[in-house]
């Protein structure tokens, strides 16, 4: 429930909203754009990296908390652990139970291989449970995939690799066909025709959705199908070190049970890295909106393999995180609540960015507007924040539409008495998306041989900067891809003696740096005895 | 922060601890100490894995939130159920038909329910699952798949239902049927996927992939954008 100060400051925002409703915020210059980005975007704050002392990437600048698991010794000893005793012996390991991992398995089976998909939490528990807002495809007459690759590249900075993104934007219609013919309830018109809309930086409506459940209705589909098709799920088992053959080609992964702290050896002719993000790092010290295992775990073992990383120098920040109430504080108010026509607005009842712009440059517009301008609007506990004017929603589609579009913002407001039909919501960006990641290429394969990545955890297709409801999109399509290619390959491997040398190589490189005290990956945030 | 706040007494699992008001059930229950392996996933509503059931002193009744949505109150009595077994039937969707026959073909414990409500009363997301079970008696897939779409499958329903009817497996299966086999394909959606299988915009991306940084920034400011 808002504060009498802040039930003030919102009558301005009432005051103002007639106005603004005909109001339409210019977009920002190319230039303007790169000024607001090196000025404001956390990208740019001074202090928040280092360059790693050791591996494929030694030399590069990343997020001090990247760099810190990436320079860390495994949880395992490789002169003493065993390989001997093999649990499971399969053609594909997908390591990852999200969007990513499940389409892959799906796939995989479908090309006849024997699938195991090991994950951390639950089969389900990863960020594409909580995406809100969408899925990106060019499937309407005024569209193409050619006017999405443009929107992709722009959003990214120009950064992106160009043959991932063509595989994106010309896989994306045969995606959302192949979620419709698995069943799942995109939001359509009553012909068949699907509802789309804007999302930033797009430049056609072309973000399909089912309401905001579009991530968990997604998932739960997919892993409904999984289930149906009997493939086999070790949920609470995330791996903790990938196992090479003599010969350094990827040849399965150990596992570690959460619950009875045993070791488990799988022996796989393929493996996928799909788990996902890193949010739960708290890079620069952001709330992230991301779920509990998001702890960077396969880039940790890609890495110490031999695997090479990119761009995990830009982090994204979602620009519209919860500020108010305290209790869910950088928790995700999806970009559809913009997309659906709220504006941004500061203090004084007044725009200051158009709002969809891309990602990065609404979150620089915001921070510069709370600390440059001080045009912010401070909480109880000192948070800054900029009003999301949601009312306008109302007003534009008619009474109802937020509990109708948005059921789960809505419902979330509601658990805390605000009601975000009738007042503006306080919002902040937060930590929301690791741009980067693994590299790989068009058929999900990274440089070392078997091993696949598909979702979050690869890096290079969104760039510097994804846009939304690409995120939702590529884990489908480089799911899909490493599924089938990892299958594929799995038929003509041959593998030799299981190893875990390449980590003992890493120990030795560790030492001569001096580094190596922690141990990575960390598998789960530790909040004990803290207020997270 | 933590020192100046208010502190409220709450038993986990019957055992006391003190935690700063204000806080959900997740955040106080790793305030006092506690590292979760299961009960936690998204942390924002999303996952259902993280159901919580509680008492308060002096109320007999046995309430029920998300701990990462519900705030915890003085006297809050409480433990998380984040594993409840379930019955799920297996299927090949693209052999079913949306009927009342394969909803209790496959479910027919849903015909065994009492009409408690139970199940109503205890949805952290505020269904009327008795309702949508209803639907699903009569045979009315869209009503039971929209009817239950925000569910988030924690499992509470389940837990409680005397007929032990799985609610949230019925629930799903109405949502592929109907997402399947009742809702309009779109058409314009299997044009498209024609166009790109006959290589329609090859040629078009494949330029685009060759042209340089500065002429694709040009291409791109220059983009007409739909209003």
């Amino acid at each position: 429930m808002y504060t009498q100060d802040m039930r003030e400051a919102i009558k301005i925002v009432e005051k103002t909203r007639d106005r603004r409703l005909k109001e339409t915020f210019p977009r920002l210059k190319p230039e303007e754009k790169d000024q607001l980005l090196r000025s404001f975007h956390p990208d740019y704050m001074p202090g928040t990296m280092r360059p790693v002392k050791v591996g494929p990437n030694k030399g590069d600048k990343m997020p001090h908390e990247h760099v810190d698991l990436l320079e860390s010794r495994s949880t395992l000893d490789p002169d003493t652990f065993s390989l001997e005793k093999i649990a499971f012996d399969v053609d594909v390991l997908v390591i990852g139970g999200g969007g990513a991992g499940t389409s892959a398995a799906l796939l995989a089976q479908e090309a006849g291989a024997d699938v195991l998909l090991a994950t951390k939490l639950r089969h389900g528990d990863a960020n594409t449970m909580m995406a809100e807002g969408g899925i990106q495809a060019a499937d309407k007459e005024n569209d193409s995939p050619a006017i999405h690759y443009l929107d992709v590249m722009g959003g990214g900075g120009f950064h992106n690799i160009p043959e991932l993104v063509a595989a994106l934007v010309k896989d994306a219609p045969i995606c959302i066909q192949w979620l419709e013919s698995l069943g799942c309830m995109f939001s359509k018109f009553p012909d068949g025709t699907m509802n789309t809309i804007h999302g930033g930086g797009t430049s056609r409506k072309r973000m399909h959705f089912a309401h905001d459940y579009s991530g968990a209705e997604i998932m739960r589909t997919l892993r409904d199908e999984a289930r149906n098709r009997g493939i086999r799920v070790i949920e609470f088992s995330p791996a903790v070190e990938l196992i090479l053959d003599e010969h350094g080609q990827c040849a399965g992964a150990v596992l570690y049970n959460l619950e009875t702290e045993q070791h488990l050896v799988v022996r796989a002719k393929t493996v996928i890295i799909a788990t996902g993000g890193s949010g739960r790092l708290h890079i620069a010290g952001s709330p992230t909106t991301n779920h509990y295992g998001a702890t960077a775990d396969g880039l940790v073992m890609a890495y110490r393999a031999g695997a090479k990383l990119i761009f995990l120098d830009a982090t994204q920040f979602h620009p519209t995180g919860v500020a108010f109430p305290e209790q869910i504080v950088g928790q995700l108010v999806t970009e559809k609540v913009r997309g659906l026509g709220a504006q941004l607005v500061n203090i004084e009842g007044e725009q200051f960015i158009y709002p969809l712009e891309t990602r990065d440059a609404v979150s620089s517009a915001i921070i510069r507007e709370c600390r440059e301008r001080q045009k912010g609007i401070t909480t109880p506990s000192g948070m800054c924040g900029v009003w999301l004017d949601s009312p306008m929603i109302e007003i534009i589609h008619g009474k109802g539409t937020i509990e109708k579009e948005l059921p789960a913002m809505f419902r979330q407001y509601r658990r805390f008495d605000i009601n975000m039909a009738e007042q503006p919501i306080l919002v902040y960006p937060t930590l929301h998306y690791q741009n980067g990641g693994i590299l790989i290429n068009d058929r999900a394969e990274t440089g070392i041989p078997n091993l696949y990545v598909a979702g979050e955890a690869s890096g290079g297709v969104h760039g510097r900067n994804r846009l939304m409801g690409n995120s939702l999109l590529d884990i489908i399509v480089f799911g899909r891809r490493a599924g089938k290619n990892a299958a594929e390959r799995a038929k003509s491997v041959k593998l030799g003696r299981l190893t875990l040398d390449h980590v003992k190589r890493f120990h030795e490189e560790l030492n001569k740096e001096g580094l190596g005290q922690k141990v990575a990956p960390i598998l789960l945030p530790d909040y004990r005895g803290k207020i997270s | 922060m933590a020192e100046e706040k208010e502190m409220v007494n709450i038993y986990i699992m019957g055992k006391h601890y003190q935690v700063p008001y204000g806080l959900t059930i997740m955040k106080a229950t790793e305030y006092a100490g506690y590292r979760f392996i299961r009960g936690c996933g998204c942390r924002g509503g999303f996952c259902g894995a993280c159901g919580t059931v509680y008492r308060k002193p002096g109320d007999f009744r046995l309430k029920v939130g998300l701990a990462c949505q519900t705030v915890v109150e003085d006297g809050m009595y409480l433990t998380q159920i984040p594993f409840y077994p379930a019955n799920k039937a297996t299927y090949d969707l693209e052999e079913l038909t949306p009927t009342l026959g394969t909803l209790l073909q496959h479910y027919p414990e849903t015909t065994r329910c009492l009409g408690c409500n139970a199940c109503t009363r205890i949805c952290p997301q505020e269904l009327e699952v008795m309702h949508y079970i209803a639907a699903a008696q009569r045979g009315d897939i869209e009503k039971l798949a929209n009817m239950s779409f925000d569910c988030i499958m924690c499992g509470l329903c389940a837990s409680r239902c005397p007929a032990e009817i799985v609610q949230y497996n019925v629930a799903i299966l109405g949502r592929r049927l109907y997402g399947r086999h009742i809702a309009p394909r779109a058409g314009h959606l299997a044009k498209r996927v024609e166009e790109i299988k006959a290589g329609k915009f090859d040629a078009e991306i494949n330029r685009l992939m060759q042209v340089n940084k500065a002429e694709l920034q040009k291409l791109y400011d220059a983009r007409d954008i739909e209003p």
